[in-house]
């Protein structure tokens, strides 16, 4: 039970490679907090940082009441469960998820009830008196969380601990473990580079990018209103639309216009995007707030756009067009029929267009 | 077509096979023949009608009783054991630690360390006796077993820290960082997660390190000097050539017990072995 905080976290590898840039975080207590990026955005070393296994080139992190910088890992009173599960190839499942109880002194008794009802939560009451090589992916992955929660720590760190998984256990797992948190009551920061993970399990998502934070948030909240460019491709499947549009004043009203797509701006976003008259935007489009248009679509919001190629995926269709000069992907209903190369028209729901300043990329 | 492909592994597999196993072996073979050959036969020439080079039809143990009666065999025995043992253990516990720092510690000047310490496994023995010789008589240690005890790490240090770093260096760190987590400091995380997930690599090192201080001649020969205080390898050659004769059958029959301990090492060992060359940790 305790929050994190980090203030101002820097991390330089041999003085010259900045991985991880003025971090500030406040994890608040039993919250699970995700943190998301593409590969080398320095997730891994923040996560790192905070369990011990890396210096702290400059900042202070601080679990519960206490400082931690220049604790090591192992006074931290914290649980990590790693990407390759880590257990240790020589001890039984029994001594997997002992051993940091043994190493802390329990009695036998507490070590036995401890496990065992460790092992009762997670299902493998069965696996105890086996070795680790002769387990399953998933069987690991359950060892591995078991051995983690038996400490009873005051938070969990998660370091990418479903990507060995294959794609149904990963769903399962995810399940598993959003569970296991509600039951647990226990902070937890976990990192994935999967934004769906991030989204389902995150009670707050951390968007990260070059070791910089792009956006703290709700998973909602990012989706629907994200920061800047980067947050918006990346949370959400298919990703958002971008389109590189100019701001035309036109006939009382704002204009965002590119090659094949001209739709007007929104009343209520008019004010924002005034100073950009005569200059260029990104106008950014969920594939979910795009679909075919019919008569009685207002005019201003309607553009046509020719089918490449036709992604039917059951509970919905992707569609992948080509509007001018730019690509699109709408996601629409089933039951619309349409084939390769036939010339559609779209529309679009003008409370959910996104703007993002050309050259800050920041959301407008 | 199954016939073809019969023949082919046949010629490609069995036949050079055989052909490696004998090549190997035979010298192994003709050591126990002649061992437990007779003096007559022995002697006798190639191209005498009843010559049997390749076998024997008198088998005797003659020769093992004059080894034992005549020279101090088993006295040479216990030297070559102990000093082996003891130099295996100096150098598995140095070369442990220091494989352990090598692989998984960040310091100023690792590489080079790592590097230098390679080196010193390069320099020759023939060359390196030469200055040991000069420390050996000024530490008053000549004509005892510590003279081989504490030179031998000098080759065999190198060796077990360059085996074992290689071997530490498969096991993926994320286990000790549990461990370390999990509420051991790193020397805990070390001795009782990394060593025992080693002990193939530890074990293979030690089997190596072993059979090289069993076979060592050189510094043996220069190092000791009495009867008694000699190694099988130094005291058979010394004592059983003496001028231009050869005692071909006492000969064979010390080669032939001298290396049956570090045979019976290698049988037991040799799943370790194998795992510790091949280096590979199934999580």
């Amino acid at each position: 039970m305790a929050e994190v905080v980090l203030t101002g976290i820097n991390k330089w590898y041999d003085g010259h490679v900045h991985a991880v840039k003025d971090v500030n975080l406040h994890a608040q207590d039993r919250e699970f907090m995700v943190f998301v990026g593409p590969s080398g955005c320095g997730k891994t070393t923040t996560l790192r940082m905070i369990a011990g296994l890396e210096e702290i080139s400059s900042g202070e992190i601080r679990i519960g009441e206490r400082v931690v910088n220049d604790l090591p890992p192992m006074d931290r009173d914290i649980a990590m469960v790693f990407q390759n599960y880590a257990l240790y190839p020589h001890k039984s499942v029994y001594a997997n998820m002992a051993f940091g109880l043994q190493m802390r002194k329990f009695a036998k008794d507490e070590i036995e009830k401890r496990v065992q009802a460790a092992a009762e939560i997670l299902g493998i009451q069965s696996l105890l008196e086996r070795k680790p090589r002769q387990l399953s992916g998933g069987q690991r992955q359950r060892v591995a969380l078991g051995r983690a929660i038996v400490r009873h720590p005051q938070l969990f760190l998660f370091d990418e601990p479903l990507s060995n998984l294959d794609a149904k256990l990963r769903v399962q797992m995810r399940v598993e473990l959003k569970r296991l948190h509600e039951r647990l009551e226990t902070t937890a920061i976990y990192v994935t580079h999967d934004q769906v993970e991030a989204m389902t399990l995150g009670d707050r998502v951390v968007v990260m990018k070059d070791g910089v934070v792009q956006q703290v948030g709700e998973p909602m909240e990012l989706y629907s209103r994200p920061a800047n460019r980067f947050v918006a491709g990346f949370i959400g499947s298919p990703a958002m639309n971008f389109a590189e549009v100019t701001i035309v004043a036109s006939g009382g009203g704002l204009w965002a216009e590119t090659a094949g797509i001209r739709i007007k701006v929104p009343p209520a976003r008019t004010d924002g995007l005034r100073p950009l008259t005569g200059k260029r935007a990104t106008l950014g489009m969920r594939p979910e707030a795009l679909r075919l248009a019919n008569g009685a679509d207002p005019a201003e919001y309607v553009f046509d756009a020719t089918v490449d190629v036709v992604e039917p995926l059951g509970s919905e269709i992707l569609l992948n067009m080509t509007a001018g000069t730019n690509a699109l992907v709408a996601r629409v209903d089933p039951a619309v029929i349409v084939k390769m190369h036939d010339r559609v028209r779209l529309t679009l729901d003008p409370a959910r267009l996104h703007f993002f300043d050309h050259t800050t990329e920041a959301a407008i | 077509m199954v016939i073809e492909r019969r023949w082919k592994k046949w010629f490609y597999f069995y036949i050079p096979l055989a052909v490696f196993i004998v090549f190997t072996l035979f010298p192994f073979y003709w050591m126990g023949v002649t061992a437990f050959r007779p003096d007559p036969e022995l002697y006798r020439s190639w191209r005498a009608a009843n010559a049997t080079p390749f076998w024997t039809l008198d088998p005797t143990i003659e020769h093992f009783q004059g080894l034992l009666a005549s020279t101090e065999f088993l006295q040479w025995l216990w030297n070559t054991m102990l000093i082996a043992t003891v130099s295996t253990l100096i150098s598995l516990i140095c070369g442990m630690f220091a494989g352990y720092a090598l692989a998984r510690l960040r310091f100023r000047g690792s590489e080079f360390l790592g590097t230098a310490i390679f080196i010193t496994y390069l320099v020759p023995q023939t060359l390196l006796f030469i200055p040991l010789a000069d420390i050996i008589r000024n530490m008053h240690l000549g004509n005892t077993p510590w003279a081989l005890m504490l030179t031998y790490p000098t080759f065999l240090i190198p060796f077990c820290t360059w085996l074992l770093m290689g071997y530490f260096k498969t096991i993926p760190r994320e286990l000790e960082e549990c461990a370390r987590i999990d509420g051991a400091t790193r020397f805990g995380a070390m001795v009782r997660i990394i060593f025992p997930v080693a002990v193939p690599g530890i074990l293979s090192a030690g089997i190596f390190a072993f059979t090289l201080s069993w076979n060592e001649f050189i510094y043996a020969l220069v190092f000791l000097s009495s009867v008694d205080q000699k190694t099988v390898p130094v005291g058979v050659v010394s004592e059983l050539i003496r001028g231009d004769t050869f005692f071909w059958g006492q000969l064979m029959a010390g080669a032939l017990l001298g290396s049956v301990p570090v045979a019976l090492a290698y049988s037991f060992f040799v799943e370790y072995y194998v795992a510790g060359l091949t280096g590979s940790v199934k999580g």
